[in-house]
């Protein structure tokens, strides 16, 4: 039996051209039309543009994905993040609904497709810049698709041709029960439910959102978003690593190379926020182990508490070990001074089993062992509010995070009165502040208090500067402000910042 | 961030180390703390001294695979057939290299070992480019071992008898090369079978009857319970059909899943199924540690289901949690005021009642009338505190990642000299951890079998009480075998298709 090869190309229909000529041969450019607001960016845009749109684009992308990514950063919840984007979306990239019967309907779109390219370009160089990229695009997606119209958005997904299986009527009827306590549905409402495999839908079945049966998630047509989200960061990301693998070969000269590196430098990583100038504070001589006790009372709260449960316990567990030791490193302690400092914290534990079990890791934070790379770059960069607030929550024993999220309120209060902070309306404050998940808000609100008297002083008499009074996004900033505030007049005011910029 | 940190090469070629000062590292059972893990931080290790020479490699008098003492009337070398019987005092240690060295020899199951990494009877690269790390006699840590075949693991055993071995990955390509590669990202964890680990640690803040490195048979039940939940979750909800569970040698259990899908699954998925089956949220300070949305999802719902009786066996009556002021905690966890308070006075005037008996105490006082919140409110915390006392404590960072190594079955623990055996998950009920064989008691097995007059060889293993335990494993890689063969035949047959034409 002789099979047809679906995949070949009709040979009337090939293009005739012979391979060795095809590279002089004109492309044939052509105009996309845009039916859908959204777009899987899919297709790569062939027609040509001015250089100058080309960097407009690109930078008015990179403003709104920088501001998305700044929400994240703020624990802004979804429906703030979308309020607050609204105004810098139709600024910089409108892009509206076909029923808003625009006349620059084409061109938004062209636009948005464009710069999406473009960037992709600028950032397929590195696994971290990849990484990031495609979690902003991603949420950027999620976020156009939640307030597209709804017929509209039902057309652009038939006709995406996702494999999804419905659940049949019977089926429906045998699992009601189910699939209703499983995505918390209500009994009596009728939906629509399609059947995957989980691989597809990791996200939901992480949150126990879905129903499993033997491999098959059964996903509510409410969940759909997931799943189309899920599908765009999957191709977006096999994208990104053809596009890293063809960059080397781009055919270019040296107009696009310029804008491409220029671009991607101006990303620059938040995790930067940590420079090693933090370490060197005007007036402070180079903390030891023995010291810490002393300066402890100026770290934030989530680094009192390993103090305090590291003292209690004569032990820490290994994530508390990790933050607690990135940050010791960050307000300057010397790697001798931290082994110092862990060998005597442990008071309980023998010496043979501190050296083969503990020591290793400390010299590893701080790039003493370990491979190459972890070296070259000096071991870990001290924890930021970012990272602590975006962890998973520590488990039973554990005593890592931050407290103002990782506490119930009442635990939470406690902490803070055993921290000194009495003052009633400020934990009724805290206590909102964390109900809403405010937790840096909160923090930063008890570091104002107990610093009250010198910040209106600086203030006052002018000697910082209102960046230096920024808030406070790492456990470093925090100890280094409260230690320059509580020694003012000590032939260091005014040097917040000693020099360097500390963040972004 | 340590849990990013992709497995680094070991050091000694960037600073010629010598092998005196390889750090040793965890050695004593006791001390074995569950939050560190070995995957993340590079251990360093002593690589140099542990250059096997080809020679000893491949020396071609091999042993048999299974060392047997049965009389060989044709051998010439009396002294081969069958290795002295080593002494076994009260006073040799569970890692004493003679013992070791003999476990190794004549117990360990390596051929079914092989067939279970490998899928396959031929030697292939599931195999070949699997990592191995060994824990030396003297602590130190040897990473990104590989072998091609069976005999060639099990050489290497005997000749550096490590205390204990670990599996990892396989990689794309032989770990051995990974420094001869050209590009560094040709090296990368491609699939290992998802895994979890189970340790009593995890129970500390509600187990009673023992603390730290012990165990007893009441608290094993903790481990009775996480199985029976875990399993059959992967089974019904994810399709998986090929789990193994592993007794961890001391307080523990250990899961692989072995499905080919389980295999391949990235990161993200098995995060995603690790949080899924993880339910108990927050350190010592978060207070309420279980906090589900209602109704209960059907997985939780199951498992409610399956723990409840445990409950008032494993919990009330045998844990005993809420004696004297520990109730406290119990009070902590309940939602209603005035409920609370009516408790707590009539538990202030007996402390010792018993935790049944408190248990007990929540309804007959609602009842009573002295509750604010509704009754379902009530029941609602009531299934929360089930859940809490009872759902499994799964060390979940073992599960998320694919570069995770992990103990291997068989191995014995060095702390207790226990052989890391199989559970049947089956019955998994009628599992005693403290009658699992230690290694010292399957020599002297051996030693002491009788012959029957039968002249049918068997295997050292036949003769001890290991002989359940490895049937069990052969007959577990030889359904795998099976499955993972239809599926190979099922690909080739597609694949088939597609070129005819």
């Amino acid at each position: 039996m002789i099979r047809h090869d679906y995949s070949r190309v009709d040979p009337k229909r090939r293009a005739n051209i012979d391979h060795k000529k095809r590279q002089f041969a004109n492309p044939e450019f052509k105009q996309q039309n845009y039916e859908h607001r959204l777009n899987y960016y899919i297709l790569p845009p062939t027609a040509e543009i001015t250089l100058e749109e080309f960097e407009t684009w690109a930078i008015n992308r990179l403003k709104v994905l920088s501001e998305l990514e700044a929400c994240s950063f703020r624990n802004r919840t979804p429906e703030e993040t979308a309020e607050y984007m609204t105004s810098i979306l139709n600024k910089y990239m409108p892009l509206r609904s076909n029923s808003s019967r625009s006349q620059s309907l084409q061109e938004e779109r062209k636009k948005d497709h464009y710069s999406h390219f473009i960037l992709r370009l600028a950032f397929s160089a590195t696994e971290d810049l990849r990484r990031r990229f495609s979690r902003l695009e991603t949420m950027l997606f999620r976020l156009r698709f939640k307030d597209d119209d709804l017929r509209e958005r039902k057309e652009f997904i038939s006709n995406l041709n996702l494999e999804w299986e419905e659940v049949g009527e019977s089926e429906k009827r045998e699992f009601a029960t189910e699939l209703a306590a499983a995505s918390g549905i209500k009994k009596g409402d009728e939906q629509e439910w399609f059947k995957v495999d989980w691989e597809r839908v990791p996200e939901l079945v992480e949150q126990r959102k879905v129903l499993l049966k033997r491999g098959k998630a059964y996903v509510p047509q409410r969940e759909q978003m997931s799943l189309v989200v899920a599908e765009f960061t999957k191709r977006l990301d096999e994208a990104l690593e053809l596009t890293a693998r063809a960059l080397p070969r781009l055919d270019e000269d040296d107009r696009l190379a310029p804008i491409l590196a220029h671009l991607s430098q101006s990303f620059t990583s938040p995790d930067a926020a940590y420079s090693s100038s933090d370490a060197s504070i005007d007036g402070l001589s180079a903390p030891t182990a023995n010291s810490i006790d002393t300066l402890s009372k100026h770290f934030p709260l989530c680094m009192q508490n390993l103090h305090m449960t590291l003292r209690a316990n004569s032990h820490l567990k290994h994530f508390g070990r990790l933050q607690y030791t990135l940050f010791l490193k960050g307000i300057g302690l010397s790697l001798d001074e931290c082994i110092n400092f862990w060998r005597r914290s442990f008071k309980l534990m023998t010496d043979e089993k501190f050296q083969k079990e503990y020591k290793y890791n400390i010299r590893h934070a701080y790039g003493d062992v370990g491979g190459d790379a972890n070296r070259r770059g000096r071991g870990y960069t001290p924890y930021s509010c970012q990272k602590l607030l975006t962890e998973p929550l520590p488990g039973t024993g554990q005593s890592h995070g931050c407290p103002y999220r990782t506490f119930t309120q009442d635990n939470l209060v406690a902490l803070l009165q055993r921290t000194g902070i009495n003052d009633r309306d400020l934990l009724k404050t805290v206590r909102e502040d964390v109900s809403k998940q405010r937790y840096h808000v909160a923090c930063n609100r008890v570091f104002e208090h107990a610093h009250k008297r010198e910040i209106k002083k600086v203030k006052d008499d002018g000697s910082w500067s209102a960046t230096d009074l920024d808030t406070i996004l790492h456990p470093n900033t925090y100890f280094k402000r409260s230690w320059l505030l509580k020694h003012l007049g000590e032939g260091n005011a005014g040097m917040a910042n000693g020099g360097d910029k500390m963040e972004e | 961030m340590p849990h990013s940190v992709s497995p680094e090469p070991t050091p000694h070629e960037d600073s010629p180390m010598p092998q005196a000062d390889a750090v040793p590292i965890k050695t004593e059972p006791d001390t074995q703390t569950p939050d560190i893990d070995m995957s993340d931080a590079p251990i360093p290790t002593n690589a140099e001294s542990t250059k096997v020479n080809l020679d000893d490699l491949f020396d071609d008098d091999s042993d048999p695979e299974f060392g047997s003492s049965i009389p060989q009337v044709k051998s010439e070398e009396p002294s081969q057939r069958s290795p002295s019987p080593i002494k076994i005092s009260s006073k040799s240690s569970f890692s004493d290299p003679e013992i070791m060295r003999t476990f190794y020899q004549r117990l360990f199951p390596f051929r079914y070992l092989f067939q279970w990494l490998n899928h396959s009877l031929v030697p292939a690269n599931d195999f070949a480019h699997r990592e191995f790390a060994f824990t030396l006699p003297n602590d130190a840590y040897l990473r990104y071992q590989s072998f091609a075949t069976a005999d060639l693991l099990r050489k290497q055993c005997i000749q550096l008898l490590p205390s204990r071995f670990e599996i990892g990955p396989v990689y794309s390509a032989n770990p051995r090369d990974r420094k001869s590669l050209r590009k560094a990202s040709a090296f990368r964890p491609l699939t290992k079978e998802l895994v979890f680990d189970i340790d009593m640690t995890d129970y500390d803040d509600i187990r009673t009857c023992c603390t730290g490195a012990s165990i007893c048979h009441r608290c094993w039940a903790f481990i009775t319970m996480a199985i029976k939940v875990v399993d059959v979750a992967l089974r019904e909800d994810f399709g998986f059909k090929h789990i193994m569970w592993v007794y961890s040698g001391r307080r523990g259990a250990h899961a692989w899943v072995c499905d080919k899908r389980a295999r391949d699954m990235d990161d993200s998925k098995r995060r995603a199924v690790a949080g899924y089956l993880e339910l108990l949220k927050g350190g010592d300070q978060s207070g309420k540690k279980v906090n589900v949305r209602r109704p209960l999802h059907p997985h939780l719902d199951r498992s409610l289901n399956i723990l409840k009786d445990h409950f008032q066996t494993t919990i009330l009556a045998e844990q005993d949690p809420w004696a004297e002021e520990k109730a406290a905690h119990l009070l902590q966890l309940l939602p209603d005021h005035t409920l609370r308070a009516a408790l707590q006075k009539k538990w202030d005037s007996s402390p010792s009642r018993p935790s049944p008996a408190k248990w007990a105490d929540i309804d007959a006082l609602a009842k009573s009338g002295s509750i604010s919140k509704s009754a379902k409110d009530l029941l609602e915390a009531k299934q929360d505190i089930v859940l809490e006392y009872t759902y499994p404590r799964l060390d979940s960072e073992v599960s998320k990642k694919l570069n995770h190594l992990l103990k291997s079955p068989f191995v014995v623990h060095p702390g207790t000299g226990r052989v890391c055996v199989p559970i049947d998950p089956r019955k998994v009920e009628e599992f005693d951890p403290l009658s699992v064989p230690t290694v010292t008691q399957l020599l002297t097995e051996i030693d002491e079998f009788e012959w029957d007059d039968s002249d049918k060889k068997i295997a050292d293993w036949e003769k001890t009480s290991l002989k359940p335990f490895v049937e069990f494993f052969r007959g577990f890689v030889a359904g795998l075998l099976k499955d993972e063969k239809s599926g190979v035949k099922r690909e080739r047959e597609e694949s088939g298709e597609a070129m005819e034409f």
